[in-house]
């Protein structure tokens, strides 16, 4: 009873906040829009016994990438309005739906089959945490690297792209060294 | 209807995997593209860890958190390219990338 309620609120907000987010056109309305609904998704999985992954949920998304969007978005003029491709509206929604209900078979379709079996099975007696801890550095261990090597990647890719001329100061400079770089921006 | 079953977050999935599709098709600021296959990588997550709670097997969960390093990682890199291409055009539609256009 507990479960089915809160499924259908959860269920609700997220697909209300979903949708605010791909139809505002406001920038900041759907940043916002998209960070509650991240909130609501770690429900789910609180709901569905996967603690350790809402936790991870709210920390990553709410903490991490949203406010690496938020300060992203200071770089970029967000305050005007955000211009709409003109298309044909039920072409769009009937290409997305095919191909979300096309995802949802891949999923289904082997376990219709009745051919999946358990390749970790949950472990009696621990928590949700712990059997994450087990499976992930011991099975997944060389996965978890790579991961782990990969966001080192990604750091250092956003760094080099983001930081260029990063030690300029403007207000350090006098006028007629802002209007040299300015040249220079044109030229290069 | 009142037991919540694997097909509900199965359906909540499409649902949500279906509004991020839409707003892939529609947008046209590069920005909330962005946020459009943020919502695409989310309805699978949700799918992942249904499954995984509904089979008592861990590997959904796994894999959903290596879908969220993954989108960690990909806002890292696709914002840093967003903020190189604004400060050379100060403009993140869609249009202004169609420079190969004949």
């Amino acid at each position: 009873m507990f479960e089915a309620v809160a499924f259908y609120l959860f269920a609700f907000l997220t697909i209300t906040m979903f949708f605010i987010t791909v139809t505002t056109s406001q920038a900041l309305y759907a940043l916002s829009a998209l960070a509650a609904g991240m909130i609501f998704i770690s429900a789910f999985f609180f709901i569905l016994g996967a603690d350790f992954l809402g936790a991870v949920q709210i920390i990553v998304y709410t903490g991490a990438v949203m406010a690496l969007y938020a300060f992203g978005m200071m770089f970029f003029d967000t305050t005007r309005e955000v211009k709409e491709k003109q298309g044909n509206k039920y072409i769009i929604v009937g290409l997305s739906t095919l191909a979300a209900v096309l995802v949802v078979v891949i999923f289904a379709a082997p376990m219709v089959s009745e051919n999946i079996v358990a390749l970790y099975p949950a472990i009696e007696g621990v928590g949700n945490t712990q059997e994450v801890g087990l499976v992930l550095f011991t099975k997944y261990l060389v996965p978890f690297e790579v991961a782990a090597i990969m966001l080192l990647v990604a750091m250092v890719a956003g760094i080099v792209l983001a930081g260029k001329k990063m030690d300029l100061s403007i207000t350090l400079m006098n006028d007629a060294e802002i209007e040299e770089q300015k040249n220079k921006k044109v030229l290069s | 209807m009142m037991e919540i079953g694997l097909n509900h977050y199965l359906v909540l999935s499409t649902i949500l995997f279906a509004i991020g599709l839409v707003g892939v098709m529609r947008r046209k600021n590069l920005l909330l593209l962005f946020f459009a296959t943020e919502i695409l990588l989310n309805a699978v997550n949700v799918a992942f860890a249904a499954i995984s709670h509904y089979y008592g097997d861990l590997t959904g969960q796994m894999f959903a958190f290596f879908v969220i390093a993954i989108a960690a990682s990909e806002v890292a890199v696709g914002l840093g390219l967003l903020i190189v291409w604004y400060k050379r055009h100060s403009s993140i539609d869609l249009d202004a990338l169609t420079t190969m256009k004949g």
